[in-house]
């Protein structure tokens, strides 16, 4: 197990986690200042303190860069978190909102709010990608269940593959068809956290607020899950009221992730086992943690995605597949052989 | 005793090969029906005689072009197309011996996808002047075989397991898409579109070129997979019961899998992404003639072509004036059933 060579002791996670939040805010300071236009600290300094519209790093600085990387911080965490909590409920080192088709699911109702109906404002992205997003775990419940109510690994895999396909090819035929919103759609689809405004966050952050309150107080159920059904039951809730529950956090990180920038996958697969890893299996110190690391994930990435081939910017979406399609080899190989 | 036995297994048999004859006759009929109604309607209205008299007496009208040059080979690739692609669903499930597997799901159409996108992109650089279009089906096909042989390696450990397959093909897929869409959003806007419709799977502007492009891999795999059915069928007991039987695993598997490739790579090379024909085909196949690939295969090429055919006159006629991907109709079917596919095979997987 990864988790053999994780840290024991409490002093020692606590340094951990700080340490993980030092290298976040190192991250996002870095996102601030690089890209086509390097913003220097005097520059970013003075941006802060007096902000000035006629010099044009401050512009950079405040329309473009910090909305940037506020939202790949936040898209990062919330998609990490979704993972631990997936894997979680599922017991299946595979799961994650992207390989379980929840941001497909997402996807595929805001192409619909997009083409079909006359919602093209931000907000009505928000509700379109929860439905979604809820619309698809439903569905993948429901499929991977066996015959007897087991969950077995390969099944909720091939559900995940199952629902991902059916509401990608929905949504490809869709644009294929109206092509005219075909351009920006694209883009959107593809994973991207650059072109947008600060103003997308707000209605989601009551919703990111409910979730992070509702999953620090089921962190010892969660940890009892792992354990099985029955410990939960011990802690005097039915394991299906907390199942049920965690789902509902789950959906809304993982909606919220894909209304704001379109399909990231694979932040929610590899940072978990990174972060269990380094901390160990208890969900007190993995969440904390998954959510600093997601956010450090994307926030390089995403950085990486703007310095490598410029002038062009690579979705952030299409770098975190790249790096975490290796992963997913490597844990299909390896914790797939035992079953 | 033993002969009453023998008898039976013999009636059994003959009523096997029956069922094979009804469903090739029958399914034969339908797709000569459906080419020949595809045939007729268009977006240029014709009447059944005057297509008729176009086939038999061509002449240089505006009629016999339609029917001749646009109407006819389109028709033509299709059969061929939804055929290869059947074909190559009906060997993998069998061999992978998992009812989900499929060309799209085991990430050999992503393969040939992101291969056949770079060569379009790298058409629209510089190098055009040292490539030409013709080599996109090579392209398509060395996309195929890179990601089959990359899935089965990476899928090795002690030997190929069936659910080690499917998961690694699945890791690919996604690692392939993202490769994909990538290239579509740096390349230039028109080419993205071009790129994103052939991805969703279009026969549009198919010649008689295609048509040729296309043939000689049918005619080269077909006999090979008949040739080497039976031992498909030896391994679907389990590799040991095939030993036993003297079956040389390794080597047929990796034919079967040769095979299978060759025949989705020319597909996806000549017709794009049609995605889930190979995984829809070779189901409703076996409900007709059962798991035997012998039958199978011959049955699934018919129901594939059958499938594709129609997809694709219900893309050309149904919103007209648009043309629309005969992929968008396999697809809107096809991932419905992949996922009533999984809701019916629990307890097995």
């Amino acid at each position: 197990m990864l988790t053999r060579h994780s840290i024991k002791s409490t002093p020692a996670k606590s340094v951990g986690l700080l340490l993980a939040g030092l290298v976040a805010v190192g991250a996002f300071i870095a996102s601030v200042m690089l890209g086509s236009t390097d913003i220097a600290w005097p520059s970013l300094w003075a941006a802060l303190n007096h902000y000035d519209p006629s010099q044009v790093p401050h512009i950079i600085l405040f329309t473009e860069r910090l909305p940037r990387a506020v939202i790949a911080a936040l898209v990062g965490a919330s998609l990490a978190m979704a993972g631990v909590l997936m894997q979680t409920m599922t017991r299946n080192p595979l799961a994650s909102p992207g390989i379980l088709g929840l941001n497909a699911g997402a996807m595929f109702f805001v192409v619909v709010a997009v083409s079909l109906l006359p919602l093209h404002t931000p907000a009505h992205y928000v509700w379109a990608a929860l439905l979604g997003a809820f619309v698809a775990a439903v569905l993948v419940v429901l499929l991977s269940r066996g015959r007897h109510g087991e969950l077995s690994p390969l099944r909720v895999v091939l559900a995940g593959v199952a629902v991902t396909a059916m509401f990608v090819s929905f949504s490809q035929g869709l644009l294929v068809i109206d092509q005219q919103n075909f351009e920006s759609v694209l883009y959107w689809l593809a994973g991207s956290v650059s072109g947008r405004e600060l103003s997308l966050v707000m209605p989601l952050l009551p919703l990111f607020g409910g979730a992070l309150i509702l999953s620090a107080l089921l962190v010892r159920h969660a940890n009892a899950l792992l354990l099985g059904d029955e410990m939960v039951t011990g802690l005097g809730m039915q394991a299906t009221t907390i199942k049920l529950l965690l789902g509902l956090v789950v959906i809304v990180l993982a909606g919220g992730a894909v209304a704001l920038a379109g399909m990231i996958g694979f932040v929610g697969l590899i940072v978990p086992h990174m972060a269990r890893g380094i901390f160990g299996i208890d969900h007190r110190w993995l969440l904390p943690a998954s959510a600093l690391l997601g956010a450090c994930l994307l926030l390089l990435a995403d950085v990486a995605s703007r310095l490598l081939m410029p002038p062009q910017e690579i979705p952030v979406g299409v770098m975190t597949a790249l790096i975490g399609t290796p992963f997913f080899i490597y844990l299909a190989r390896r914790k797939m052989a035992s079953q | 005793m033993t002969q009453s036995s023998t008898l039976t297994y013999e009636s059994g048999a003959n009523n096997e090969s029956n069922r094979l004859l009804h469903s090739l006759w029958l399914l034969s009929l339908l797709l000569a029906a459906s080419a020949g109604l595809s045939l007729c309607l268009g977006s240029f209205p014709t009447q059944p005689l005057q297509v008729l008299g176009a086939l038999t007496a061509p002449t240089h009208s505006d009629l016999a072009f339609i029917i001749w040059q646009l109407r006819l080979p389109r028709i033509v690739l299709a059969i061929l197309v939804g055929a290869a692609l059947a074909m190559a669903g009906a060997i993998l499930q069998s061999i992978v011996r998992n009812p989900l597997a499929s060309p799209d799901v085991v990430g050999i159409t992503s393969g040939a996808a992101l291969a056949a996108v770079l060569y379009l992109t790298l058409l629209s650089t510089s190098l055009s002047t040292l490539l030409s279009i013709h080599w996109l089906p090579a392209a398509a096909m060395l996309g195929a075989l890179a990601s089959a042989l990359l899935v089965a390696s990476l899928a090795w450990k002690n030997g190929i397991s069936p659910s080690r397959v499917v998961l690694v093909g699945i890791g690919l897929a996604a690692a392939m898409g993202a490769g994909t869409t990538l290239l579509i959003v740096i390349s230039e806007d028109s080419a993205a579109m071009t790129a994103y419709v052939w991805l969703t799977g279009s026969l549009y502007a198919a010649q008689w070129g295609d048509v040729m492009g296309l043939m000689p891999w049918l005619l080269a795999a077909t006999p090979v997979v008949l040739a080497f059915s039976r031992h498909a069928d030896a391994m679907a007991l389990g590799d040991q019961v095939a030993e036993g039987l003297g079956v040389p695993i390794l080597r047929s598997r990796m034919i079967l899998l040769g095979c299978s490739v060759a025949l989705a790579g020319a597909a996806v090379a000549f017709a794009g992404g049609l995605s889930f024909v190979g995984l829809i085909a070779p189901h409703l196949a076996s409900k007709l003639v059962g798991r035997n690939l012998a039958r199978l295969v011959p049955v699934s090429a018919l129901v594939g072509a059958l499938i594709v055919v129609n997809a694709d006159l219900l893309g050309r006629v149904a919103f007209l004036p648009k043309d629309l991907p005969a992929g968008i109709f396999v697809a809107g079917i096809g991932a419905p059933f992949f996922v009533y596919l999984l809701h019916r095979s629990r307890g097995r997987v």
